[in-house]
């Protein structure tokens, strides 16, 4: 393994199996909740064994990405804070997807569409969990009132409509800005990266002057 | 009845049409409230014809056995004690089950293709070889009728007895029935000798009878003579205006395509950005700009 010493570390080892649980769970729970999401998408459920299996993993699945977001969301919550910054890097959101980000404050490790995110989707899996819960037929619905689980139906399918969007978003970002997937797998990006996409983080890591 | 075939109609989690050329005579059972003596004959017919036989419960202290109905009791006598006008006892007696809607809420929340089936006749029919037990059947009945069993995690409920329909026979209730309080047969011909019944029942005083057909679910295929079909829910909480719920319609309804087209748009103008703007590149600019602090 050799890399280079001027690399910037960005996430620990843990953070990034965190980071990957959350996303193999995610990508099995839009798989199988699609399947019952619209017929179209049914023929998903065989990825799982067939219907049955599908409707068995779901929930358990569900859980496990509940309790490795929370986790993942602990870690990061306090680098999602907004700042003034952030709120004048979205409102010139548009010129940077415009591909010029000449004019773009300097951002700290998250920039303020990242932090939107990263709120949104604390919102989506919080009202994904307990509705899921809700919807959990074998253990749970039997027991409240069918008005609560009828609205929780509503809820999950709107908010995993939502969150998949994000994700998508999330992940695409990550394809659009060169040299950011490094940071997922193996935890480190390059000075020329930090500099260019989060300049105060940048000279916070390095001592150096930032653009 | 003659021999009725079972053409599928509707079919759950489908969405093109089922077959619809041959059509069959709508089949219906009448239950008449005023003539039922609470005899649970149709419970027992109903165990026998069907082979299933529920677990022993416990007494509630009240007539209704079992208490509830459950995957393996498709049909319970729901007792209700009413005081009328006068002052009288009124013991409301309703043989509680499926009503076999001709726009059923199970089978628009059913997510499983074929676990439920509507047939041509309006019977609908749970499938539960297809049935994959996760419930949204019981989320979307306005009736409070399917029950998943403990054992295989598998939706149950009345067939109407489909299989008797299917060979010229009655379902096994309306056989059994002593007092003759339940019959079967074309709808049509059922609203007719309702309607007869409903004009008996008011000569002799009761001038609120009348026909529970509700139209909010477009017409049950299980309908009811009602002594006082002005307040249904005397008997055992049968809803007044039932209708499949504004919030499922909304899950199954028009929100899904929404959503899905929401969905591919942002897959879909991820893609479009990336062919249009290109990729976010560091700019060469400023790795030079490194190297040249590097080297200081």
């Amino acid at each position: 393994m050799i890399r280079d010493p001027n690399d910037l570390p960005r996430y620990t080892a843990s953070e990034r199996v965190n980071h990957w649980i959350v996303g193999m769970c995610f990508i099995l729970l839009s798989l199988s909740g699609l399947a019952f999401f619209h017929p179209a998408f049914f023929p998903l459920a065989a990825l799982f064994g067939g219907g049955v299996w599908a409707r068995i993993l779901h929930p358990f699945v569900g859980v496990l990405m509940a309790i490795f977001f929370g986790m993942m969301a602990m870690r990061f919550w306090r680098l999602n804070l907004m700042t003034p910054d952030d709120r004048e890097w979205l409102r010139r959101s548009r010129e940077m997807m415009d591909g010029d980000d000449h004019n773009m404050p300097a951002q700290g490790k998250y920039n303020g569409g990242q932090k939107v995110l990263f709120w949104a989707m604390v919102l989506c899996v919080l009202v994904l969990f307990l509705t899921g819960l809700a919807m959990w037929r074998e253990y749970i619905s039997g027991a409240l009132p069918i008005w609560l689980v009828r609205l929780s139906s509503v809820l999950h399918a709107m908010f995993a409509s939502v969150l998949i969007a994000l994700v998508t978003i999330h992940v695409y970002a990550a394809i659009w800005v060169k040299g950011t997937i490094r940071a997922m797998w193996y935890g480190t990006v390059t000075r020329p990266w930090a500099k260019q996409h989060h300049a105060a983080w940048y000279r916070e890591m390095t001592g150096r002057r930032g653009s | 009845m003659p021999l009725q075939s079972l053409d599928i109609k509707a079919r759950s989690a489908t969405t093109t049409p089922s077959p619809q050329i041959r059509s069959t005579v709508e089949v219906a059972k009448l239950i008449d409230t005023s003539k039922c003596i609470g005899c649970k004959a149709c419970q027992v017919a109903c165990m026998q014809w069907n082979d299933v036989r529920d677990e022993i419960g416990t007494n509630h202290g009240v007539y209704d056995n079992p208490i509830d109905l459950t995957s393996a009791s498709w049909t319970v006598m729901r007792f209700s004690e009413h005081e009328n006008e006068e002052g009288n006892l009124e013991w409301l007696i309703r043989k509680d089950g499926c009503m076999h809607c001709a726009d059923p809420g199970c089978l628009k929340a059913c997510p499983s293709p074929g676990a439920i089936v509507q047939y041509s006749n309006g019977i609908v029919d749970f499938q539960e070889e297809n049935c994959i037990g996760c419930g949204y059947c019981i989320t979307g009945c306005p009736f409070n009728i399917p029950r998943i069993s403990k054992k295989d995690n598998k939706a149950y409920k009345c067939t109407l007895c489909s299989d008797r329909v299917s060979v010229g026979q009655a379902p096994a209730c309306a056989k059994a029935c002593p007092t003759g309080a339940i019959t079967f047969g074309a709808k049509e011909d059922m609203i007719d000798s309702a309607q007869d019944r409903i004009a008996d029942l008011k000569e002799r005083g009761f001038k609120d009878a009348g026909l529970y057909d509700p139209q909010g679910v477009g017409g049950t295929h299980v309908m009811y003579v009602l002594h006082h079909a002005d307040r249904p829910e005397l008997y055992h909480g049968l809803p007044k205006d039932p209708q499949i719920s504004p919030l499922v319609g909304l899950w199954k309804g028009f929100a899904k395509p929404l959503a899905m087209v929401a969905m591919g748009a942002v897959a879909i103008g991820s893609l479009f950005h990336y062919v249009m703007k290109g990729p976010n590149e560091v700019s060469k600019e400023t790795e030079r700009e490194l190297e040249r602090e590097d080297q200081r």
